[in-house]
């Protein structure tokens, strides 16, 4: 049991909990209630929730309250305004918002429709990963449910509110969790983020106002509602309040995703939640948010997982999907599977990122396998400086050059021990001769 | 917005088409998953909106690919030249644009499931279907390929078989897994 306080899990793992009736039992549809019958303003709910301080949880840790009010005044332009909750998670390491629409889908469709009253919104898509086939399944029975109770519709809960939720599937494309690139793939496009300016609340789906959201932010709305500000900034630091799902995977004893407040350090989630590293091994490396935010050196460890925190630390929260290396794991490999990622996942648009992922790919695939050369320490650097920031239309060659950089920065070491020792030291050099001659003297 | 016309063409009330004459081949996209599409559609203020959700359906009830008869039959559902829809289907990786086998098992080969030993469930599950990695079975039973994160991450290594997740594996429930598939 955790020693802090939760709630964003607390019905997850109650028999039946993705069911209407548990839902309800255990505060389901209050927060939604106090809402529409309560008199609150859409105004007002935006005002709880800028201060409440609650940030985006998809990874930018934008504020939600502010986001919402950039949605332009309904009385002075009448266009339709569309919701698009994010649930394309495929950062890797990630994956909280499953376990969100597993276990609480009621939760999300609650959230959704406070924020749909607060920017007086008439539709919401949610656009579901297309490898989420269970959440998927999960999430559409629980909007059946809700819209044979009244909760879904027209007139809900007889307060004149009206609000259609949709689901919707996609394809397996990392970059349709990229805000614009969802839109332009909900619009049954191929999934090419736009260049920003303008903006999704001024020009998003079909032209039209729109806010992206992702599960974990909008599944807080109705505990902030219920509970107020005050008790939202109880948790958490001053700047990143409220609680967090942290994902932790790779070498660990307990792999798992975890309610935690934000700011606990990265060493008391690891040893008091995920139980230390396996094996009695070391811990060598770690990654603090997903793989883009790159790896940090086992010394950086106490760091605090916070927004803020980790900025200041050079690296991000990102999406607190947090991953451990052991002593026997090696960054360069590691590198090599997710610059191949990032290479198999750029849309194509900007030559910086289509050509920028497939070269660093090569780059560390030829480090790995003892074909590299001293100088593409400096070459990796290059080209990520290359990339980003602010060179393409979308993070996505960010996310690529981002743990590159770290590389450079906190392993430089071990990239220069795989050109020297013509592979990868912890693997013997194996594609390397004086491997192969080490194993015939060793036969 | 709603091309009534292209609509009309494949609703009930259209005039009787050729799939009355013994002659004719059968629609590529069955009458059931045109209206099925045709209901999707309404979610939406642009019919266009529901080509993804629709090659999805396709796929799963129409042999496991995308032909491309059943590319230019969405094509002219949706008021689209074939072209752009063979843009779509192509930009994604879930959608197969080559026959597959009976069963698509995909490896997630990504840092979580790399960190604890994907390539070895990978080569297991390469030899106990008989197939390399990407490639088909040469008795079509199964098709192997390599997936990129999952959102697994945390019940790593993981694979996908038909559509269901098998988390925390091991090569033996690999060979179990598959080996009872038929």
């Amino acid at each position: 049991m955790s020693k802090y306080e939760t709630y964003l899990l607390n019905r997850s793992g109650l028999a039946d909990s993705h069911t209407l009736d548990v839902y309800r039992e255990n505060e389901g549809y209050q927060a939604l209630e106090k809402v529409l019958k309560g008199g609150f303003t859409p105004g007002q709910v935006i005002q709880l929730v800028k201060d409440s301080g609650l940030r985006g949880r998809g990874g930018a840790g934008f504020p939600t309250g502010l986001k919402w009010s950039f949605m332009p005044d309904p009385e002075k332009d009448k266009r339709s305004r569309y919701l698009a909750v994010n649930a394309d998670e495929s950062e890797p390491g990630t994956c909280k918002d499953r376990v969100l629409m597993d276990e609480d889908p009621h939760g999300l469709i609650e959230g959704i429709l406070i924020a749909c009253y607060a920017m007086r919104v008439g539709a919401a898509y949610i656009y579901v990963r297309g490898e989420y086939r269970h959440s998927y399944d999960r999430v559409a029975a629980a909007i059946d449910e809700a819209r044979r109770a009244g909760l879904v519709g027209k007139d809900i809960l007889g307060s004149g509110f009206d609000c259609e939720i949709w689901m919707h599937k996609g394809a397996g494309a990392y970059i349709c969790g990229e805000e614009t690139g969802l839109m332009e793939s909900l619009e049954g496009k191929r999934g090419h983020p736009r260049p920003k300016p303008p903006f999704p609340a001024g020009f998003g789906l079909w032209g039209q106002p729109t806010t992206v959201n992702n599960v974990e932010t909008l599944q807080n709305v109705p505990y902030v509602i219920l509970r107020g500000a005050d008790w939202f900034k109880s948790m958490g630091t001053e700047k990143s309040p409220g609680n967090i799902l942290v994902g932790i995977s790779g070498h660990v004893v307990r792999p798992g995703v975890y309610e935690l407040p934000l700011g606990l350090s990265a060493k008391e989630i690891l040893d008091d939640f995920a139980g230390g590293i396996w094996k009695g091994r070391q811990l060598k490396a770690w990654i603090p948010g997903g793989s883009s935010t790159g790896f940090l050196p086992a010394s950086m460890i106490g760091v605090a997982m916070d927004h803020d925190s980790l900025k200041e630390a050079g690296s991000m929260l990102g999406t607190a999907a947090m991953m451990m290396l052991d002593e026997t794991a090696c960054t360069v490999r590691s590198m090599e599977v997710i610059s191949r990622f990032y290479e198999h996942e750029s849309c194509g648009q900007c030559s910086q990122c289509r050509e920028g992922t497939e070269w660093l790919h090569q780059i560390f695939r030829r480090l790995e396998h003892g074909q590299g050369r001293l100088e593409d320490v400096e070459l990796l650097s290059s080209l990520a400086s290359g990339m980003a920031p602010g060179k393409t239309i979308c993070a996505l060659a960010d996310a690529a050059a981002i743990p590159t950089h770290a590389i450079v920065k906190h392993f430089r070491d071990e990239m220069e021990a795989h050109v020297t020792h013509k592979g990868c030291p912890l693997r013997g050099g194996d594609d390397s001769t004086s491997a192969r001659k080490q194993v015939e003297v060793n036969a | 917005m709603n091309d009534t016309n292209d609509a009309s063409l494949f609703s009930d009330d259209a005039e009787p088409d050729v799939a009355v004459s013994p002659e004719a081949p059968a629609p590529v996209l069955p009458e059931a998953l045109v209206r099925e599409f045709e209901e999707l559609a309404t979610h939406y203020p642009e019919r266009r909106a529901a080509l993804i959700p629709a090659l999805h359906r396709c796929q799963e009830e129409l042999g496991g690919w995308l032909t491309p008869d059943m590319l230019e039959a969405c094509a002219e559902l949706f008021g689209l030249e074939p072209v752009e829809v063979f843009g779509v289907a192509s930009f994604y990786p879930m959608f197969h644009l080559r026959p597959v086998g009976r069963h698509v098992v995909g490896v997630c080969h990504n840092i979580a499931c790399d960190l604890r030993g994907a390539e070895d469930i990978l080569a297991r599950a390469c030899s106990v279907t008989g197939c390399e990695p990407g490639g088909t079975s040469a008795d079509q039973r199964f098709t192997v390929v390599r997936l990129e994160c999952q959102g697994a991450c945390t019940a790593a290594p993981m694979m996908d078989v038909d559509g269901i997740y098998h988390e925390n594996l091991s090569e033996e429930d690999v060979e179990r897994i598959l080996g009872g598939m038929a």
